[in-house]
């Protein structure tokens, strides 16, 4: 895909968590909305994976560490094939296969168990490491919170994947600068997010996440690392897209009213419909 | 009974797990810089390339089992009792139970029998964390050859285990020829009338020798062996629990939550009967050696025989 092509696949993707959560009446749009442009690529651009086989053992894998922002992933597999868009309405209720957090026995695609933060990327490193002992070729990709990396096994996880040199690994923090208490910087700052990782033996790479040239440029040099895991830090803005989401942490958990929902979807729909003008 | 053969069931632990990987290659253990006392060293000089420490990190370790598990691997993850179920709870719950991954845990230096190390390291409510968890197999083996049994029918089974392994020597009580180890099976090791003890773990064998005690007051006890606390065997229990209408539980951990809870639960619901659950009572444990804490805590063969009699 053309960074047009993308753009277009990623206002798609927005609309998708704004339905969904509309829908829902609860849920994590600001998270979901700031990561839309990664998820994007991840999964039209970046990752070997296959709709049609979800469970492909030579697949990549993904893992959403900060789990709340479901809404995004699973707009992003809906919207890639994995299962109905239509089905996104029935996030959060009763007798869907889409949880309030990822679950990866009941939803097509998703390839781990998280909600509870701090514990995904462990999960993608031990998937790394089983590509390293079988030989395999897959790459594990893994997407953190930067509130989320104020959790202690985060740190643990990233010790062991510079200690050990997981090069098929790459975490993507996504520095959107906003939890639910407000600022990272003044609940509990975790910066300097790139030099901290550094010193735990990673290659960084600090970008804008929602400029598709950085993005791809950032996957190729991940690729191209050997004898290190990768972080990928980019700075976001959360809620990105909807116009009275953005930089807002209010809009951290919680659901679009009918008038809202509409101004959002009026939004995303010129958007669209601008990319599309350009291609 | 075999009279002098003692072994720990982490060497137990260790020594089976590296049998299996010769056997299965996809076994893969981790350890949180315990392979020494977990015994998994073993394993490790065998098979090195299969053996990940994890450095002092039980969190990342238990998330990276889950991972490993989801791509074919059966990872044991190895520590302490404490860690491995108590700090480590939440992971268990969420990253490996919640998605009923393949892995197993192998839980050494369980209860009071840690010893010396006292109370901080005395790990005695890790049987009612882990079988609160859904679709979690917990197994507290008694001896040697239990323990090596569990850890091959774990690996052999699909879906989370915990298993509970202690750090001293108990005596080797399992090896008569009859002797068949399955999850969720009861082992009766002797009928009674008068009573059943049901027991588990390192407390098996001295429940044993408390019927014997028992018996030459004239009271016939049965003792059975419930190794597998989750799923628990509900025939065994409530057969044994008809059969004598007193029963007794007895275990190196908490009574509140443990496999006296365990065997209280079946029983409240199909044969009200009287329960006295014997164990640690609310409380923490202390340094010491391991028998002379047994022997404070009651829960040696003259302990538990006093116990019984107390209620009887």
């Amino acid at each position: 895909m053309n960074n047009k092509e993308l753009q277009i696949t990623a206002t798609k993707v927005r609309k998708g968590i704004v339905e969904a959560v509309h829908s829902a009446k609860s849920g994590h749009p600001g998270g979901s909305l700031s990561a839309a442009d990664m998820f994007t690529f991840l999964y039209f651009e970046e990752m070997n994976i296959d709709p049609k086989n979800p469970k492909d053992p030579n697949r990549d894998r993904f893992v959403l560490s900060k789990g709340h922002t479901a809404p995004g992933l699973y707009s992003t597999l809906a919207n890639r094939g994995f299962f109905p868009v239509e089905d996104l309405k029935t996030l959060r209720k009763l007798g869907s296969y889409l949880q309030g957090h990822p679950c990866m026995t009941e939803t097509p695609g998703v390839d781990m168990s998280t909600g509870s933060l701090g514990q995904g990327v462990s999960a993608a490193v031990g998937m790394a490491l089983a590509a390293k002992l079988n030989g395999d070729s897959y790459r594990v990709y893994a997407l953190t919170g930067d509130g989320e990396i104020q959790e202690g096994q985060i740190w643990e996880a990233f010790m062991f994947a510079g200690a050990k040199g997981i090069d098929n690994l790459t975490v993507v923090i996504d520095n959107n600068g906003l939890q639910i208490d407000g600022k990272i910087d003044d609940v509990c700052s975790p910066y300097p997010i790139d030099k901290k990782l550094e010193a735990f033996n990673f290659n960084t790479i600090c970008i804008d996440g929602h400029d598709f040239d950085q993005i791809r440029d950032a996957f190729a040099k991940a690729k191209e690392c050997k004898g290190k895991p990768t972080a990928i830090i980019m700075k976001t803005t959360k809620g990105k897209g909807v116009s009275y989401m953005e930089n807002q942490a209010g809009w951290h958990g919680k659901a679009p009213s009918d008038e809202e929902y509409e101004q959002a979807m009026k939004e995303l729909d010129e958007q669209l419909a601008k990319y599309e003008a350009e291609v | 009974m075999g009279d002098i053969v003692k072994i720990a069931t982490r060497e137990s632990y260790g020594n089976a797990l590296a049998e299996l990987g010769k056997v299965n290659p996809n076994v893969v253990v981790l350890d949180a810089d315990l392979a020494g006392a977990t015994k998994t060293s073993t394993f490790k000089k065998a098979f090195p390339d299969r053996h990940i420490d994890c450095g002092i990190a039980e969190a990342n370790m238990t998330g990276i089992a889950a991972g490993l598990s989801t791509c074919g691997k059966i990872p044991f993850v190895s520590s302490f009792a404490m860690f491995a179920a108590g700090r480590n709870f939440e992971q268990v719950r969420n990253s490996i139970g919640y998605p009923h991954l393949n892995v197993k845990i192998g839980a050494t230096h369980a209860g009071i029998t840690v010893g010396e190390d006292g109370a901080s390291h005395q790990c005695l409510e890790d049987i009612a964390l882990m079988r609160t968890i859904p679709g979690m197999t917990v197994i507290v083996p008694s001896d040697d050859i239990e323990a090596k049994a569990a850890v091959f029918a774990a690996a052999e089974t699909e879906g989370p285990f915990y298993m509970r392994f202690g750090r001293a020597a108990v005596p080797v009580i399992n090896d008569n020829p009859d002797y068949k180890f399955e999850v969720g099976k009861a082992v009766v090791l002797k009928d009674g009338t008068d009573m059943v003890i049901f027991a588990c773990g390192v407390c098996v064998a001295e429940a044993l020798g408390a019927a014997e005690k028992l018996a030459a007051d004239g009271i016939n006890a049965a003792v059975v062996n419930i190794h597998t606390i989750k799923p628990i065997d509900k025939d065994t229990v409530l057969e044994f629990a008809k059969k004598t209408n007193r029963v007794f539980t007895v275990e190196e951990h908490s009574v509140i939550g443990g496999m006296g809870s365990a065997v209280c639960d079946v029983l409240a619901e199909e044969y009200p009967v009287k329960v006295t659950k014997i164990g640690v009572y609310d409380r923490f444990g202390k340094s010491g050696p391991a028998g002379a804490l047994m022997k404070e805590f009651q829960l040696d063969a003259e302990g538990i025989y006093n116990q019984i009699k107390a209620k009887i």
